[in-house]
Parts: C-alpha cells; sequence; structure tokens
C-alpha cells in the first residue's frame, strides 16, 4: 500500500528538485562551542513537501530555524555556510529577517494561538505588513486564508471567540492559516502533530498535501510514518549531519546508509 | 525453622518500631499545626487590633468639613484639605514618572539588553535599591533636586523623589511579568514577520501588564505612605492654601504651576497632630490616617479592577 503512495509521489519530488527553491551549502551551526550542525548540503523543491526525520537532537529543528532565521534569536548561535532562496543568500547583509520571515512561514510544535479572537490571529500578520487597505480586503484575507486552512466552516460564525478556545487541531490549523495569511512561499513545520491525537493530525495531514500546490513546504518530524505519508523528499539527519537525502520512496524502500537503514527499521531513535 | 521464628520476631520488632515512629510523627504534625495557626493570628489580630483602635479614635471626627477645612490651632476646626489633595497630586506626579521609565527600563532590561556583566551588575543593584531606606533619597534629593536643579520644595521634587524610591519595584515587577511570557508567544509573532518592537507591543507587553500593574500598585501604595523623604526634601506640616488649580478661567486654561506649589501630604499631617499634646490631636491623626488608608485602598481597588479588565481582554 505505501508502495503505490511512493510511486505517484516519486514523480512530485524527482520533478521538483529541478527547480531548487531552497538551497543549503556547507551549513554549520554551533550554540556557543557545541556544534549543532555539521557541513549540511541540501536542495529543496518548490511545489512539494520534504520531511527532515531524524531521532531527538539531531538537528533537524536547528536546520529548520535557518531558513527563516530564527536561529538569529538565540544570543549564542552561530550560522556559517551558504542558504539561498531562489538564489538570493538569505544570510546576506542585505537581508531584512523580519522581510524574510514575511516569505518564510513558520508553524511550531506547540499550537501558538495569540490570546486574541480568532480573527485577530489570522489579521495580525497582515496588518503589520500592511497587506490589506481596508475592513472588507482584511475580512476576505482572514475568510480566505481560514479557508485554505480546512477551518473556515468550523469557524466562520465565531471568529470573535479567543482562539485559545479551539481545540488542539483547530488551533494548529489556525496557527496555519495564520501563517499563510501573510503570503508567504515557503511554510515550515516544526513536528507540527506532535502534540495532536490522531485524528487531528490525520487533518493537518491532508491539509498539508492540499498546500502542497501552491507552497514549499518543509516539514520536520521524528514520526517516519508521517515523513512516508506527506512527504515527496526526505533528508534524514543524525548527530547534526545530513546523513542522506532523496525522494522519500528511495530513503524508505532502499537506503543507502545503513544508519538510515537502522532508523527506518527501528533499530534506534 | 529457627530462622522464620528470628524473621517474625523481626517483623514484630518493625511494627513497634513504626507505630511509635507514627505517633510522633503525628504529634509533630499537630505541633506545628497549633504553631503556624498562633503565627497566623498573631498578625492579623494586631492588625485587626490597629485597624479597630483607629476606627475608634478617628471615626467620630471624620466629617465633610473634616474633609475641606485647613489646618488649625483648634483640634476641632483643623481639616486635611492641604493634605489630601497633595497626597493625590504628588503621588499623580509619581505615577506619570515613575510608571513609564520603570516599565521601559523592564523592557530595555528584559528583552533588548545584552547579557553580561553589565546588566548583571545593573540586575543585582536595581534589586537592592529596592531595599535602601527611603531616608537616603530623601537626603539625595535635596542635594540632587532641591538643591542641584533648583525645584524647590515642591510638589515636583516630591513626585520626583518618590518616583525614584520605587523605580526599582517598578522594574523588578516589569522583568518578573516579562519574564513569564511564554516563548511559544514570541516565537508565533517573530515567526510571522514581526519586528522586536512589535512583538514587544502587540504581545508581550498585553500578556504581562497584570503583572506590571501588581508591581505600580504595591509601588504607589509604598509612596502613598512615605513621611520621611517628604519631610527632608521641606515638605511643609502647616498649610493654609491650596495648590493653583491646573485648570484656569484665563488663556491658556492650564496651568503647571501647581507642580512648583509648596505642599504637605497626609502621613505628615498625621505624624504632625499625633506629636502634640492632648486628646483631640490625637483622634485628628487618626481620622487623616484613615482618609489615607481609604485612598490607598482606593487606588488600589481601581488598580485591581485594571488588572481584571486588561485579564479579560486577553484571551488566553
Amino acid at each position: 500500500m505505501l508502495d503505490g503512495a511512493f510511486r505517484a509521489a516519486n514523480g512530485a519530488g524527482e520533478s521538483a528538485l529541478a527547480l531548487a527553491k531552497i538551497a543549503a551549502d556547507g551549513i554549520n551551526v554551533h550554540y556557543g562551542a557545541k556544534q549543532a550542525l555539521e557541513n549540511v548540503s541540501v536542495q529543496i523543491p518548490s511545489n512539494a513537501v520534504t520531511a527532515f526525520i531524524g531521532p531527538s537532537g539531531c538537528g533537524k529543528s536547528t536546520f529548520l530555524r535557518c531558513i527563516n532565521r530564527m536561529n538569529d534569536t538565540i544570543a549564542s548561535c552561530r550560522v556559517t555556510g551558504h542558504l539561498t532562496i531562489d538564489g538570493h543568500d538569505i544570510y546576506g547583509a542585505d537581508v531584512d529577517p523580519v522581510e524574510l520571515r514575511s516569505r518564510v512561514g513558520m508553524v511550531f510544535q506547540k499550537p501558538n494561538p495569540f490570546p486574541k479572537s480568532i480573527f485577530d490571529n489570522v489579521a495580525y500578520g497582515p496588518r503589520i505588513h500592511g497587506l490589506a487597505t481596508n475592513k472588507a480586503d482584511m475580512e476576505q484575507i482572514v475568510a480566505a486564508s481560514l479557508q485554505k486552512a480546512g477551518l473556515w466552516a468550523e469557524v466562520k460564525d465565531r471568529l470573535g471567540d479567543p482562539a485559545m478556545g479551539l481545540s488542539g487541531g483547530q488551533q494548529q490549523r489556525l496557527c496555519i492559516a495564520r501563517a499563510i495569511a501573510v503570503d508567504p512561499e515557503i511554510i515550515l513545520m516544526d513536528e507540527p502533530c506532535s502534540a495532536l491525537d490522531p485524528i487531528a493530525t490525520a487533518r493537518i495531514e491532508e491539509l498539508i498535501d492540499d498546500l502542497r500546490q501552491s507552497y514549499c513546504l518543509v516539514i520536520v518530524t521524528h514520526s517516519f510514518a508521517q515523513a512516508a505519508r506527506v512527504s515527496q523528499r526526505t533528508a534524514f539527519f543524525h548527530l547534526g549531519l545530513l546523513v542522506e537525502e532523496g525522494t522519500t520512496e528511495q530513503i524508505f524502500s532502499a537506503p543507502r546508509d545503513t544508519r538510515t537503514q537502522d532508523y527506518i527499521t527501528g533499530r534506534f531513535g | 525453622m529457627a530462622e522464620t521464628a528470628t524473621e517474625f520476631v523481626h517483623a514484630a520488632d518493625r511494627a513497634g518500631v513504626r507505630r511509635t515512629r507514627n505517633a510522633r510523627r503525628r504529634k509533630t504534625e499537630q505541633v506545628f499545626r497549633v504553631v503556624g495557626m498562633a503565627a497566623t493570628m498573631i498578625g492579623l489580630v494586631a492588625l485587626a487590633a490597629l485597624l479597630i483602635d483607629l476606627a475608634i479614635t478617628g471615626l467620630p471626627r471624620l466629617s465633610y468639613a473634616f474633609l475641606t477645612n485647613f489646618p488649625s490651632r483648634r483640634a476641632a476646626q483643623a481639616g486635611i484639605l492641604a493634605a489630601w489633595v497633595g497626597s493625590l497630586l504628588v503621588i499623580l506626579v509619581t505615577a506619570l514618572i515613575a510608571v513609564p521609565i520603570g516599565v521601559a527600563a523592564g523592557i530595555y532590561l528584559e528583552e533588548y539588553a545584552p547579557r553580561n556583566r553589565w546588566t548583571d551588575a545593573i540586575e543585582i543593584n536595581v534589586s537592592n535599591l529596592a531595599g535602601v531606606p527611603s531616608i537616603i533619597y530623601g537626603l539625595l534629593a535635596l542635594g540632587l533636586f532641591v538643591y542641584g536643579l533648583g525645584t524647590g520644595r515642591s510638589i515636583f521634587t516630591a513626585g520626583l523623589t518618590l518616583a525614584l524610591l520605587i523605580l526599582p519595584v517598578i522594574i523588578v515587577a516589569t522583568r518578573e511579568a516579562i519574564r513569564a511570557v511564554p516563548a511559544s508567544l514570541r516565537e508565533a509573532a517573530l515567526g510571522l514577520g514581526a519586528t522586536d518592537w512589535q512583538v514587544t507591543r502587540d504581545h508581550v507587553l498585553p500578556a504581562a501588564m497584570p503583572g506590571v500593574l501588581t508591581g505600580v500598585i504595591i509601588g504607589i501604595s509604598r509612596a502613598l505612605g512615605e513621611t520621611a523623604p517628604l519631610i527632608t526634601i521641606g515638605a511643609l506640616t502647616f498649610i493654609a492654601f491650596l495648590p493653583t488649580p491646573p485648570l484656569q478661567a484665563q488663556f491658556p486654561f492650564v496651568s503647571l504651576q501647581w507642580l512648583s506649589d509648596p505642599f504637605t501630604v497626609l502621613p505628615i499631617q498625621a505624624f504632625n497632630w499625633v506629636s502634640r499634646p492632648g486628646n483631640d490631636f490625637a483622634s485628628n491623626a487618626a481620622a487623616a490616617s484613615i482618609v489615607l488608608l481609604v485612598i490607598t485602598l482606593g487606588l488600589n481597588g481601581v488598580a485591581i479592577w485594571l488588572r481584571a479588565r486588561l485579564r479579560k481582554n486577553l484571551k488566553w
């Protein structure tokens, strides 16, 4: 059964790589004296889901946070190497991380809506970036974002209600809607389902598959079953190294590295 | 066989030991319960006795005339008009200076300042400043403001002095409230492309506001009861006039003259009356203290109400 899914997805994974959206070349990350990532090079295509898998502490989240420069907020963190989006170095002197983050959205491990209304959660991004010129405009953006996140039908009659009153799965979809509202090109997801039950997880995974049409998606997960279900390409991290990277089918059915094999067959992790 | 018997005896021993130990532990528990209750009661009873005594002495003196009269040599005609107006104006100046500066300093130290030896030193010293005796602030203000800057024995000087006094309290409370804001909230906003200032203004500050207000309440309450530093900078004890009204009938209609007017405050008025001979002035002092208490509780009430409202706005 998995094989069929792989074959279907494989085409997308291979063809999409031709147009790499994100390209990392020799990325090293240090937290103080401790090296968290060593010489990571990878290409990530647009209109596809790329999964980062690996055991906890392997550096997959650290690498994800390089892509929107969230690591800048940690004082002891130092990033070296080249990371480009559309061929443009995002660590270049001319790049404003604030502007970068409006192009590279992020969804976090634990749903983290603002303690505001559902509407204000989605409207916050467009508001600070001045994406809406008037109230009707804003309402339209909020509605469209909630629709894309598959949450509209559940909340359209109570947009003024507190976001914290939603269930965990709804909160996470709200966070996805909030990210979409800024109209990013890339959406990073850091273990977006680890705090959710299986039904909510299934909904998010469906949503991820829908979003693939319009965005470059990168998802960190330590569930390799989830990587197999949602991604077209997979990168396996271990102890700060990018061990192996390729189409999801290849990684899961014919891993080249023994470490990948051991992880996938459940020998560790 | 023999071995089994020994073990049995040992087991019985253990049960006995456990019984006696348990009895002793229960007794310790009882003793602590009584000691704890006594400690609580001592505090409560002493406070209640104080309040009741204050009420018995002071309440009969409270009247509309007491609130609207200036002090007088005759106890029965003396009032606290100048004192309560002075207290409110001084506190207004204190709050207007201390709250913005304290909150801004707290935000800077917590959100912007780098973590190094300098900021560590500042942190420790800000906490220490909160414990400095208030008379020291009075001496500092006398030298710096009254003589140095020439601000005079005015309401402005008093507000400035008390603001210095409560700044550490507000800074520490602000920092603690900001530190309690979950990192996930900051990350959510940063991830959307908010600037540091937008994160602070739109998310961190609103979430920290209830905690900041608690610090403001504590600071203002402390400032309202202060006597020593204000006497040091030359607050008067006998004032038979009010400061210039801030609103004027003539152009430009607003006057800041009141800031440089001389003043007195309620605790100084009460202190002055207490030190006079005779029961009549003593009951005046008690009545003034009641008014001070009511003002303090009233301001706290406003702040608590505000805090509750802010919490409701946050839709946690």
